[in-house]
């Protein structure tokens, strides 16, 4: 169990075993019970993001189902090009906030802040190409609901099958709807997100953070990797297909 | 890590044992997701009619197991917690199957009832 783990730097060790100890809460027994109990509920926490989630993809099934041909329509006006480059985003803010926990683990602050920083940075970059689709649709048009008028410039993107007045399906604007509140919400989920991280940051520099107290940036890095989870679905379900 | 708990002697601050993954395993798994995004952009090219949702959910379903198994440890983790997560995104995967069947079964009855209704304010005009 006290096996020392290869690559711990030995003086942020010696270092870390006595900070650690002013951040166990009095209801803990040890570090290890602390991150365990800590852990299991951000866990549930998780599970309730993910039934919470689970309503608006019941919204989106059932809208799906039952007019498929409005969903055919309705993803040509997104840019599945934006969609795919904010995947990849993501999957790139996961690898650094994944990198970000090890790091934490073996006491490499230099590394630990880095990887943050660029966890944050990603999610701003997600942010900015949501903005720019954002004010594209909004510029253009494109509102949820009855609101929905779409311009001429933004018709013109669709295959000229689907210009015609008769394959215009009925209700597109709830589409748009399903698809500023599911991706609305995921990007409220970016922000809080990046004010995590942030927090984060402002820790690490402190050097709250070694092997034996990382729980905040591997719970936080949990929460992010959620987020990115749900895009991965998000994704397809309305660029793609 | 579990164990930790065993010993009543153990000091408040006692070492425990934390899984590291190895960079290997971190760019492994980021190349992986990588991997399964150009596929399922390039699937989505394919017509398969409505196979496509299929296919697009599955490699959504992979790539988000791959997240959890790595990225989130819940390969090294307790089993616990792992039975916490599936267990919701098995009871939302209920929800929404049943709501879809539900509402798929009775559209059509809708749609005949709006049609009956709009073909009845039309007989009734003068």
């Amino acid at each position: 169990m006290t096996a020392p783990v290869h690559g711990i730097d030995a003086g942020a060790a010696a270092e870390d075993a006595g900070r650690a100890e002013a951040f166990l809460a009095p209801h803990y027994r040890s570090m290890g019970a602390q991150l365990d109990a800590t852990k299991l509920g951000t866990w549930l926490f998780l599970g309730s993001e993910v039934l919470f989630f689970g309503g608006l993809f019941t919204a989106y099934a059932v809208y799906r189902a039952n007019h498929p041909d409005l969903f055919r329509y309705a993803h040509h006006f997104l840019d599945w090009r934006l969609g795919a480059t904010n995947t990849l985003v993501l999957i790139g803010s996961s690898l650094s906030a994944a990198w970000a926990v090890r790091a934490a683990q073996l006491g490499r602050r230099r590394t630990l802040r880095a990887t943050l920083l660029v966890t944050i940075a990603l999610a701003a970059v997600f942010m900015a190409i949501k903005y720019v689709e954002y004010s594209h649709k909004l510029e253009n048009g494109v509102f949820w609901g009855a609101a929905y008028r779409p311009s001429e410039e933004i018709l013109s993107v669709l295959p000229p099958a689907l210009r015609e007045a008769a394959a215009i399906p009925r209700h597109v604007g709830v589409f748009f709807s399903i698809y500023f509140v599911m991706t609305g919400l995921h990007g409220i989920h970016v922000l809080v997100g990046m004010g995590l991280f942030a927090w984060l940051v402002r820790r690490a520099g402190r050097g709250d953070f070694g092997p034996r107290y990382y729980g905040p940036v591997d719970l936080v890095a949990l929460y992010w990797h959620l987020v990115d989870m749900i895009w991965i679905f998000l994704f397809p379900l309305f660029y793609l297909i | 890590m579990t164990d930790s708990h065993a010993d009543p002697a153990e000091p408040a601050a006692a070492p425990h044992d934390p899984h590291v993954l190895s960079p290997g395993v971190l760019l492994g798994t980021a190349g992986a997701l990588v991997g399964l995004t150009v596929l399922t952009v390039a699937t989505s090219r394919i017509p398969l009619g409505p196979f496509n949702i299929v296919l697009a959910l599955a490699i959504a379903g992979l790539k988000a197991t791959v997240v959890a198994l790595f990225f989130m440890h819940l390969k090294y983790e307790g089993r616990f917690q792992a039975v916490v997560f599936v267990a919701a995104v098995f009871f939302a995967a209920i929800f929404v199957g049943g709501v879809v069947v539900v509402t798929t079964q009775y559209q059509p009855d809708l749609e005949a009832a709006a049609r009956a209704a709009a073909a009845k304010a039309t007989s009734a005009r003068p």
